[in-house]
């Protein structure tokens, strides 16, 4: 790339995009600097660069932008993240500027904010369990290192309060650097107060990073932040061998942000207008979870998304399941009967599940013991349906039983409230839930696990 | 070499000028990191390049060299426990070079270009040798006969030919007009390697999966659609398969997916042991790996590069199948692409080619007699998984694949949400490999396969119709014989079509095994109808033993599944015992 140029106005200025005429050696990516005498000063990026017409994408608020004053700086570098330990505990915005009058982090390193793609076989694959201290995650959809596992919520779901949650609860093993990294995406004041303040009031406070776009502050900045916030984790756990949980939300923001600078470019749009590459935008986010061969720490990802008016088949929940190892989802049902977290198991799944449980990791008996929690479960919600329609006496008895089971589960196991559990008292209280049922009915246990567990006769 | 300069960078396009010495999909490397791109449009003076790697920090004005060669794959021993990138670079090294994360530009050669093979000539000097000729063998892994193939399109008078070790690189022999012949050949990925004559379907490709070879069978040489909205199995699948499958060579197409999972397999495949030979599963598998944060036209090359490796292990007389997961993604790619060239979209947004190109693929699929001597037959079968957006399989990629392939596996979220795995549908899957397929399923069973088959089907059928009645009615609305299709249908959801892919013994049934269980279902079933009808009540009869005895024979080892299938028979034989 070479040297720094300037350019004395844009040809064109259409919403946050900036068209620059011969703009010689513009390269993808190149950071671009804009300046006009009574303006703040923007930053922007070559998003399409061409001996024509160069564009820029502008990344923060573009009022009062003239065509004819502005001047155009390519600085002849691509985006880079100031990345370190020293970054922790400190509160940036979505671009890694200080908003906690402190002065600009410098960091141990520079890195590209795009990052590089893990080699496959360089990957170790997750199996290490995080105890979150939630029952319906812990017991049912078990969470592993370096895993993407997301929250899909609901407007007015307290996905973020289940997160904040399991930050303060999951533990690390004894004596094993962990570190949060928090990157807020278009979310609002209320909502990053009530994730930052519950943070802040705890001892996890002085391992995390916030890096901080507000729905008040520039969209454009949201494609950026979370790449600033995994370039840190990126650091933080490959160079500095820490346990790294990044919390990104809210996904809907970010890609709402992607369609609008799609259509500002009249791009072909996909479903219901998003951009046809969207899949492979988030991919460039989410495939930064995992864990490497013969490095210490991990990257564990734990998105928060919206489902817009709770429809999972919606391209943003839709491409994100195709790309995360599994969904916590959140019901909206259970939330208006107060059970909190309100996590609906049925939807929810952990890919990477099998690989965290069992012998030595959670308890021998642990698949088992889910499956057959999902097989009586299910069928118990079956028949809540079948029960609204032909009533609960025109149910069979064992469609009956598992009615009360589904009720039970729903209060006892899921419903924990704020309290911590760990995976033992999880698991107990699954076995008491199951030794309602008579034997037969639990098709999935096999004989030596049914005598095996807690509290079976000798 | 024609060179050229950029003068446009848009994500994974470029534009170059001036290509005119060049030709369409002819290789080329870009910017001072000699990113690899393919030419796929000319307009007047400028050609359009589609860039196989990031392109930040690529700048108008770097320079292009066009190789004068369209993208192609080095074909020779060391493929088999490869695993590669979309475009046949092997991962393993690329770590070696460039560290735990992939730069753009790095390249490696397909084929480790160092390691000397045992090359065993069989051709005649002096003999005519045509395309597809075998001219002698390698032990490419322990037991695995690789035969060395005259490349397509040569022929000529052998006038050298030496047994000896040799690298991939060097000569073994040499035509009589000089042509120099090598372990290796070089074939471009797009176009499929020709056969003699392709052969209809006859047997199947036993998957292991009782649903699957009971159900909806896949023949040797088919193609067959998964498709299935996210969680609802597709990947346990396309890997089991890829574990259990009895098929000589598995290539394995992870395309646009997850890090992860590659790595899981990257981590088991090489200690799974096959039990055909005791070998592990690696010695007989290709992976070629695109995950969806690589470059999204390396996505679109990958599916070839699987399918053209297939072919050529096909050639040598191997019976081989290709998993792709998922095809989606391929598709995904082209749209991409061509949203990026502003061609006028078809439906969803996809190019109007899809419906072409995806046909093109599946076509590549088949059983085949190889072009050369001796005579050799071998196959190629595709199983492609498709995500479809919404789950909902009215989307193009699904629809056009169902007009291609021989049958589609249809995956279900609901029976997934159950944790009912796999979680097929029974009523929307079909297979048009029933027919060809009976026979051996029968001759290896023992049994009638189509006629157990037929029942097992008009069983679910009717548990599905009296679902219906007890949903509107209730359950007290249904007569004790409809209760008890009801409970035998439950028992062979859950224990015959539903199976463990994490059980060591249950992830993979043996076909005597399928057809014994699923006999059995129907006998318990005619027993069961036989006793309401004589007048007991479904209270009276020991349903619950049944299905214990059920359960047991699910969970048997091969050694015991003769006791344990005894046992359900005693238990069949004991129905009316409960009073």
């Amino acid at each position: 790339m070479i040297a720094v140029r300037t350019h004395h106005g844009a040809r064109a200025l259409i919403g946050a995009l900036a068209y620059v005429e011969d703009a010689r050696g513009a390269a993808m990516g190149e950071v671009v600097e804009l300046r006009q005498p009574g303006q703040p000063p923007r930053r922007g990026q070559v998003i399409d660069a061409s001996d024509g017409l160069t564009v820029i994408q502008i990344l923060e608020e573009p009022i009062g932008l003239a065509p004819a004053r502005v001047a155009i700086t390519l600085t002849g570098a691509t985006a880079e993240a100031p990345v370190g330990r020293e970054l922790l505990g400190r509160t940036l915005s979505g671009v890694a500027a200080p908003l906690d009058d402190l002065p600009p982090p410098i960091g141990e390193a520079l890195r590209p904010v795009w990052g590089a793609p893990m080699n496959p076989v360089r990957r170790r694959p997750p199996g290490d369990f995080i105890e979150t201290g939630v029952s319906a995650i812990d017991g049912l959809n078990t969470l592993v290192r370096g895993q993407k596992l997301p929250v899909f919520s609901g407007a007015g779901l307290p996905a973020l309060e289940l997160a904040a949650q399991i930050v303060e609860h999951a533990r690390a093993g004894a004596g094993e650097p962990f570190a949060v990294v928090f990157a807020a995406i278009g979310i609002t004041a209320r909502e990053t107060r009530l994730f930052v303040e519950r943070l802040r009031a705890s001892p996890a406070r002085s391992r995390t990073v916030f890096y901080l776009n507000e729905a008040r502050d520039p969209t454009i900045e949201q494609l950026m932040t979370p790449r600033f916030a995994l370039a840190q984790a990126e650091f933080l756990a490959f160079d500095a061998g820490m346990h790294v949980l990044v919390v990104m939300a809210d996904v809907a923001h970010y890609c709402e942000t992607l369609r609008q600078v799609a259509a500002a470019r009249d791009e072909v749009p996909g479903r219901r207008g998003y951009p046809g590459y969207m899949y492979t935008d988030l991919a460039s986010l989410f495939e930064r979870a995992g864990v490497l061969h013969g490095r210490p720490g991990s990257l564990t990802q734990l998105p928060i998304l919206t489902m817009p008016d709770d429809d999972i088949t919606h391209p943003v929940p839709d491409l994100t399941g195709y790309i995360t190892e599994g969904q916590v989802v959140l019901s909206r049902e259970l939330h208006g009967q107060g059970v909190f977290p309100p996590i609906d198991v049925l939807p929810s799944l952990s890919r990477l599940m099998n690989a965290g449980i069992g012998p030595g990791k959670t308890a021998p008996e642990h698949r088992r013991w889910a499956d057959q929690l999902y097989a009586s479960y299910a069928r118990g919600r079956e028949a809540r349906l079948m029960a609204t329609i032909v009533g609960e006496a025109g149910l069979s008895d064992p469609d009956r039983r598992a009615l009360t089971f589904a009720a039970d589960f729903e209060r006892e196991l899921i419903g924990q409230g704020h309290a911590r559990r760990t995976i033992g008292e999880t698991i107990a209280v699954g076995w008491r839930l199951l030794a309602a049922l008579p034997r037969d009915d639990l098709e999935r246990i096999d004989d030596a696990t049914w005598a095996r567990r807690p509290g079976a006769a000798p | 070499m024609t060179t050229a300069t950029v003068t446009r960078v848009t994500g994974t396009l470029a534009e170059a000028r001036p290509l005119r010495e060049a030709g369409l999909y002819e290789l080329v490397r870009v910017g001072a990191r000699g990113l690899l791109g393919e030419i796929i449009r000319f307009k007047d003076e400028v050609a359009t390049l589609q860039i196989y790697e990031d392109t930040t920090g690529l700048a108008v004005g770097a320079p292009v060299i066009a190789t004068g060669a369209p993208l192609t794959v080095t074909l020779g021993p060391g493929l088999l426990g490869a695993m590669l990138d979309g475009v046949g670079r092997p991962l393993a090294r690329l770590a070696a070079a460039s560290g735990d994360f992939i730069a753009p530009g790095a390249s490696a050669p397909t084929l480790d270009p160092a390691r000397r093979w045992a090359f065993t000539a069989t051709a005649t000097i002096g003999a005519a040798m045509r395309g597809g000729d075998v001219l002698g063998t390698v032990e490419e892994q322990p037991g695995f006969v690789h035969r060395v193939l005259v490349p397509p399109g040569v022929s000529g008078e052998l006038v050298a030919l030496a047994s000896g070790d040799y690298t991939v690189d060097e000569p073994i022999g040499r035509l009589a007009d000089g042509t120099a012949l090598t372990l290796a050949q070089r074939w471009p990925l797009r176009r499929p390697r020709p056969v003699a004559e392709r052969l209809p379907a006859d047997r199947p490709v036993v998957t292991g999966q009782r649903v699957f070879d009971l159900l909806f069978p896949l023949a040797e040489g088919g193609a067959v659609a998964v498709p299935g909205g996210f969680g609802t199995g597709k990947t346990v699948i396309e890997q089991g398969l890829a574990r259990h499958a009895d098929a000589d060579v598995v290539v394995f197409v992870g395309c646009g997916e997850r890090g992860n999972e590659i790595a899981e397999v990257v981590q088991e495949f090489p200690r799974l042991i096959d039990p055909r030979n005791g070998r592990p599963v690696m010695e007989r598998t290709v992976l070629v790996v695109n995950t969806s944060n690589m470059p999204v036209v390396a996505r679109e090359a990958s599916v070839y590069l699987g399918v053209t490796i297939a072919e050529y292990y096909r050639d040598q007389g191997y019976r081989v199948a290709v998993m792709v997961d998922s095809l989606s993604r391929w598709a995904e790619a082209l749209r991409d692409i061509a949203a990026r060239l502003q061609e006028m979209p078809g439906e969803e947004g996809y190019p109007t080619h899809l419906a072409s190109r995806l046909g093109q693929l599946y076509e590549r699929a088949g059983r085949a007699t190889a072009a050369g001597a001796p005579p050799r037959t071998g196959a190629v079968t595709l199983v492609c998984a498709v995500s479809p957006p919404g789950g909902d399989f009215s989307e193009p990629v699904t629809q056009a694949s169902l007009r291609v392939a021989g049958g589609m596996w249809a995956l279900d979220a609901s029976l997934a949400r159950k944790r009912q795995f796999p979680a097929v549908d029974w009523a929307l899957s079909y297979s048009l490999y029933v027919d060809a397929t009976a026979a051996w399923f029968s001759e290896a069973a023992g049994l009638d396969w189509a006629a157990v088959r037929t029942r097992v089907l008009a069983l679910l059928q009717r548990d599905a119709e009296l679902r219906e009645i007890a949903g509107l009615l209730g359950h007290e609305a249904l007569q004790d014989r409809d209760r008890v299709v009801i409970d035998v249908a439950r028992m062979l959801h859950e224990h015959l079509l539903g199976q463990s892919a994490y059980d060591p013994i249950d992830a993979a049934c043996p076909v005597a095994k399928t057809g014994r269980m699923a006999a059995l279902a129907v006998a318990a079933l005619d027993a069961a109808l036989a006793a309401v009808e004589r007048g007991a009540t479904i209270d009276e009869l020991d349903l619950p033993a049944l299905r214990r005895a059920y359960v047991a024979l699910r969970a048997a080892p091969p050694d015991a599944i003769a006791a344990r299938a005894a046992d359900v028979e005693r238990a069949i034989a004991a129905l009316e015992v409960r009073r």
